[in-house]
């Protein structure tokens, strides 16, 4: 029992960083109906600046902690923003095919250029612990701090996100714009801030995902986004592409059940198993656990 | 001034005889290394590029070898998969290597031993432990010892010494180096009368180890077997210690490099592995040429892959030196007639399977240094 117990509160932790990006990927997807394959990269850029906030701090405090989350939040949202002004705003009008291509080629440009040795080098580095560490142990299961924080930190920044987008005019103003962008542009909604505001949010929770993860996994690379990225991708739509608490769930299914497929015989196919899990779910409800089915008009 | 033109191409003439003459008085004779210089194991890259230059900087000051200098080819594979069989076709077609030194890992080793061994390159792998690497072809070289022999060395010390009983593995099934060591420690753990309990899974590049590390918690063992490289180890080590596992772990020389303590920090701390040698033997050879490290590499004290990088060149140079050419027939043979070869990591000798036959060294890490244990002969 205990066993099964720690591994539900691993999976739960490994989820709840999945479900943070996932979010972004979803958000995105729920205002300008594609998929921005460079998110996975603004991960990473999050971990790499709590790498480098990180060795300015005195290491170990709660306040540090938070310093490197803010500032890992608030560089992603800069990131985003800008990605979305010089790479994806001027295709706006082009077919989403484009688009889509140039996400993987901003993911690449990104890659690169922090495994450039002038930059950041392709050697993984060791992110400092800037939250405190302790372990607690409750029966038999032992609760590592950084794992509560994980857990803490992603359900607050969802409950956040919910308030935004559900009580806020900024997120009246999202989901306008993720219903009818045309509509909303006639009653007076300025897409671009809307658009702008949607991406600064989805890659602010990417970065905190980043450091998250980085203090769970303190080894930091410029490729380190690329299967959790995927992970998250799927998990997005595995709850729903475009729909917010989906995301979420989709990653905690995904989370949970990876974890518990790593710590049975069958390790070896622990993404093998993952994904068959998500193409059983899709032959059954193909628009995701939480998603509504729309017909598209052609 | 009519002649003037006739004097210009007299000059250009000339000229290019000059060029041509230095070009050929300036010939080197080209040798060929891969190494992850970047990437997931650049510790291991970079730590025998550094001895492989040091031992290629030394031949020269002395004169080079068959009156050439020799000049060293070396090339990236950023810890890729699939990138060291591009870089050693393009080193023996483009650069004309006349022989190949590396991968220290024996996946990437592998993928570089078909291609040397086709076009009749001799190659040394200065530390790839994998049996199947030589096995390749009669071009195939290493200078280390190999998997059979790692994985008993461990499997006595956990009996013998850490008086490991139920014993759990870890292994990497992405990785040649971890299948084959964790294969050779069982067989020999459990014909001594261990028990295997469980063994778990994992994959290059895997960050969490918590669901495999809880599923052994729960087996009740008195010790851990990773045979793997360091980035994995070292946090395999810390989530077990998070998990509130404070049983031994052990693994084998892919282990060995400061990233191990720098990221595992103190839950590294009492662990052990086996390595090629260690910067503490008071032998006179090991002590000039950890001497010679520090002064070229500004005070860094040599592992064992930075030794075996410098063995492997020397062990070469000594080859084309007893050939009295770089023909590829003619250098292999000499490189197979290598005997009792004066190495950094103890006297090289190359048996029939083109293996070393050496001793290994069991290292422990104590107060974030890497401290001797004991030598165990093979």
């Amino acid at each position: 029992m205990s066993e099964f117990l720690q591994q539900l509160l691993n999976g739960l932790s490994l989820g709840a960083i999945y479900a943070l990006i996932a979010l972004g990927y979803t958000m995105v997807y729920g205002v300008l109906r594609f998929i921005n394959f460079a998110h996975s990269d603004v991960f990473m850029v999050g971990a790499i600046i709590g790498y480098y906030t990180g060795h300015h701090l005195p290491p170990g405090t709660v306040g540090s902690g938070l310093v490197v989350l803010a500032a890992a939040m608030a560089g992603c949202a800069l990131l985003g923003i800008v990605i979305e002004r010089f790479a994806y705003r001027p295709l706006r009008n082009a077919p989403t095919l484009n688009v889509l291509i140039t996400a993987i080629g901003v993911s690449l440009l990104l890659e690169y250029t922090f495994q450039n040795q002038h930059v950041f080098g392709a050697a993984p580095q060791l992110f400092p612990p800037v939250f405190p560490v302790k372990n607690f142990q409750l029966g038999g299961l032992s609760i590592s701090s950084n794992q509560l924080i994980v857990i803490g930190v992603a359900a607050l920044l969802m409950v956040a996100l919910e308030f935004i987008v559900h009580r806020t005019k900024i997120g009246t103003a999202m989901r306008a714009v993720s219903l009818n962008p045309k509509a909303a542009q006639l009653v007076g909604v300025n897409i671009d801030v809307v658009i702008s505001f949607t991406f600064g949010l989805g890659s602010a929770l990417a970065g905190a995902g980043g450091i998250l993860y980085a203090l769970n996994y303190p080894s930091v690379e410029p490729l380190m986004g690329v299967v959790p990225g995927l992970k998250a991708f799927i998990a997005a739509i595995l709850g729903g592409i475009g729909n917010i608490p989906g995301a979420a769930l989709g990653g905690l299914i995904l989370g949970t059940v990876e974890t518990f497929v790593s710590g049975s015989q069958w390790s070896t196919y622990k993404d093998a198993i993952a994904f068959a899990i998500l193409i059983v779910i899709l032959l059954f409800r193909p628009a995701g656990i939480l998603g509504k089915f729309t017909v598209e008009k052609v | 001034m009519i002649p003037a033109p006739r004097h210009l191409a007299a000059t250009v003439v000339l000229a290019t005889l000059f060029a041509a003459s230095c070009a050929r008085q300036s010939t080197a004779i080209k040798v060929g290394e891969i190494a992850s210089l970047t990437g997931k194991e650049a510790a291991f890259g970079q730590s025998s590029h550094k001895g492989t230059v040091l031992a290629i900087e030394e031949l020269n000051r002395a004169g080079g070898i068959l009156g050439q200098q020799l000049e060293l080819v070396s090339e990236d594979n950023q810890t890729k998969a699939g990138e060291s069989a591009t870089i050693a076709r393009k080193l023996i077609s483009r650069d004309k290597v006349v022989a190949l030194l590396g991968e220290v890992a024996s996946s990437r080793s592998l993928e570089m031993a078909p291609i040397a061994q086709s076009s009749h390159i001799p190659m040394i792998s200065p530390s790839s432990t994998n049996p199947a690497v030589t096995e390749t072809g009669d071009y195939i070289f290493r200078v280390c010892f190999i998997d059979p022999f790692q994985g008993v060395v461990m499997a006595k010390f956990a009996r013998d010494t850490l008086k490991v009983r139920k014993v759990a593995l870890l292994t990497s099934v992405s990785s040649a180096y971890s299948v084959g060591l964790a294969k050779y420690f069982k067989e020999r753990f459990v014909a001594d009368g261990g028990e295997l309990v469980m063994e778990q899974k994992f994959s290059e590049g895997d960050k969490d180890f918590k669901a495999q590390l809880t599923a052994i918690k729960a087996a009740g063992v008195d010790g851990i077997f990773v045979p793997g490289y360091y980035t994995e180890a070292a946090l395999i080590c810390k989530q077990a210690r998070d998990l509130g596992l404070a049983l031994p772990i052990f693994g084998g020389d892919g282990w060995e490099a400061p990233q191990l303590t720098e990221i595992g920090g103190r839950a590294v701390e009492g662990t052990y592995y086996s390595t090629h040698y260690s910067p503490e033997n008071k032998t006179p050879a090991v002590q000039e040429f950890v001497k010679k490290f520090q002064q070229r590499w500004n005070g860094e004290t040599p592992d064992a892959m930075a030794a075996l990088g410098y063995d492997s060149a020397m062990v070469l140079a000594d080859a084309i030196k007893r050939a009295g050419s770089t023909d590829g027939a003619k250098l292999r043979d000499a490189i197979a007639a290598t005997k009792d070869y004066p190495g950094v990591t103890g006297a090289t000798t190359i048996d029939a399977e083109r293996n070393a036959t050496k001793s290994a060294v069991v290292i422990t890490v104590k107060d974030g240094q890497f401290k001797f244990v004991e030598t165990v002969a093979p």
